[in-house]
């Protein structure tokens, strides 16, 4: 009877530990999901600090152009008050992206302003600003496979659905265009 | 997922093999104190001072490794403002795998290479050539330093520096202690014979130890520099760029490349990216212990293969 007794609480024990490791797994991938979006606002937030600067460095050079210049100050406003929703919030940035590009093509034809070290600088800014945001939201995106997986797969579905973890959502790309890798070119 | 299960099995893999290979050290300094103490009278003494010696080793290569390779193979600290590009390429990489921002080292040579130390990827460091910045454009640094990336998050770097630290070391202390032995010692013996029987004998028995040992550390060097290790590496940090045929043509450069890295040495030349001792197997006797680091024309045809996939 006592070894009943004992074999029945060793197994009690195992099965305890099993839960509260899963649930800790779960919950640290749940957090990996958070920090990666987080780092893609990081990125987004580090873009708009650097367009004032580089329109402020464009502005002497490009006196015939304003019109572009204008556009990016625009895109870039409408971007950082656009917090509504995640599709509002994409269309925004996408809008933005446009504009600096267009703003790139015009630079082509200004060879003082492109050879000028501030802008230089400030292009290889962009540059690795842009492909930190397209990396933030591809890894923010393997986090919540991972993370999605997890909660589907036995046992830890069992504990996931028990405790309410829910499947988190894809960043997903909208438009055609937007799924071209980004690429200034200098 | 079965790329993330691999990656999983390697990082417990290199875990493992950190413990046995620390585990060997310690054995082998209590050995070796074990024999000093015999003869000079107390072997226990001799055994607990070996132990001891192998243990504040172990603890301050454990965490003082990735400065001692940095140091010998002439690393210096950058900031960004040294080399923006390779400051945003790194932080890329970073971004892309999640994991902490690495420090940045360089090395002033003009022959390419880069390679990755470190005992955790929150103490990660990376350290590039300025052959490398000077000879690749943004992609392929781009591809070497997510390879590198990968071995950070891997654990290799962890495994591999202590290799490269501790059997380095006795790998030297092989060289010196048979050479000694069998030359210089036999002859002086004959001369001074007075007080040195039991010194010779020890110095007998130590180069029997080492000759035994010396296949040991070769193993565990060529478990460093594992074909595995590499490809994975190679794949993983594709799998943070999309871009294999800037890493193929990285490996192109690189291995292509007829300059000599005159920082690389016998300890530390598992550590790079494309082994920087291209004439090592010509070189040295021990050919065949390492002849497994993988043919740079293979990693470059699976990558290719990758792109066409794509």
């Amino acid at each position: 009877m006592a070894l009943i007794l004992i074999i029945f609480l060793v197994l009690l024990l195992v099965l305890v530990l099993m839960f509260i490791g899963i649930y800790n797994s779960l919950v640290k991938l749940r957090n990996r999901v958070k920090n990666a979006w987080s780092q893609i606002d990081v990125q987004l937030k580090r873009r708009y600090d650097l367009i004032p600067n580089l329109v402020e460095t464009a502005k002497g050079y490009l006196k015939h152009e304003r019109e572009v210049l204008e556009n990016v100050t625009k895109a870039r406003t409408q971007a950082i008050q656009a917090d509504k929703g995640v599709a509002e919030q994409a269309k925004a940035e996408n809008f933005l992206t446009q504009t600096l590009r267009s703003l790139f093509a015009v630079v082509e034809n200004y060879p003082d302003l492109k050879a000028n070290q501030n802008m230089l600088a400030l292009q290889e800014e962009l540059t690795s600003t842009e492909n930190k945001i397209s990396f933030a939201r591809q890894h923010y995106n393997d986090s919540v496979m991972v993370f999605n997986t997890k909660i589907e797969m036995f046992p830890s579905n069992m504990v996931a659905s028990m405790l309410n973890f829910k499947q988190q959502e894809f960043f997903e790309v909208e438009s055609e265009e937007e799924k071209k890798p980004v690429n200034v070119k200098f | 997922m079965s790329k993330n299960i691999d990656m999983w099995a390697l990082i417990e893999k290199n875990k493992r093999n950190t413990f046995i290979l620390i585990t060997v050290f310690i054995v082998f300094m209590a050995a070796l104190g074990y024999i000093f103490g015999y003869v000079y009278g107390n072997g226990y003494y001799g055994l607990a001072i070996g132990f001891t010696v192998a243990l504040v080793t172990g603890i301050a290569v454990y965490y003082g490794g990735g400065s001692v390779v940095l140091g010998i193979s002439g690393a210096k600290k950058i900031d960004k403002k040294d080399s923006p590009q390779l400051f945003n390429v790194v932080e890329e990489m970073a971004v892309a795998s999640g994991l902490p921002m690495p420090e940045i080292y360089i090395i002033y040579d003009t022959a390419p290479n880069a390679f990755a130390t470190g005992r955790n990827p929150a103490h990660a460091k990376i350290a590039v050539t300025l052959g490398l910045l000077q000879k690749l454009n943004r992609d392929e640094l781009q591809g070497v330093v997510a390879h590198e990336m990968s071995h950070v998050k891997n654990y290799d770097i962890l495994y591999a520096t202590l290799v490269g630290v501790l059997v380095g070391s006795v790998a030297l202390l092989c060289d010196f202690f048979l050479r000694y032995t069998f030359f210089s010692g036999g002859r002086r013996s004959r001369r001074d014979s007075k007080g040195g029987g039991g010194a010779q004998a020890v110095l007998m028995i130590i180069a029997i130890v080492l000759a035994v040992l010396a296949p040991i550390f070769a193993k565990l060097l060529q478990l460093a520099v594992s074909r595995q290790r590499e490809y994975l590496a190679d794949a993983t940090g594709v799998q943070l760029t999309r871009n294999p045929l800037a890493l193929a043509g990285a490996l192109e450069k690189i291995s292509g490349d007829t300059e000599v890295l005159e920082a690389a040495n016998r300890a530390t030349q598992h550590l790079y990216i494309v082994n920087p001792i291209k004439s090592f197997e010509a070189r040295a006797k021990t050919t065949s212990l390492f002849s497994t680091h993988p043919p740079i024309q293979e990693r470059i045809s699976i990558l290719k293969a990758l792109a066409h996939q794509q």
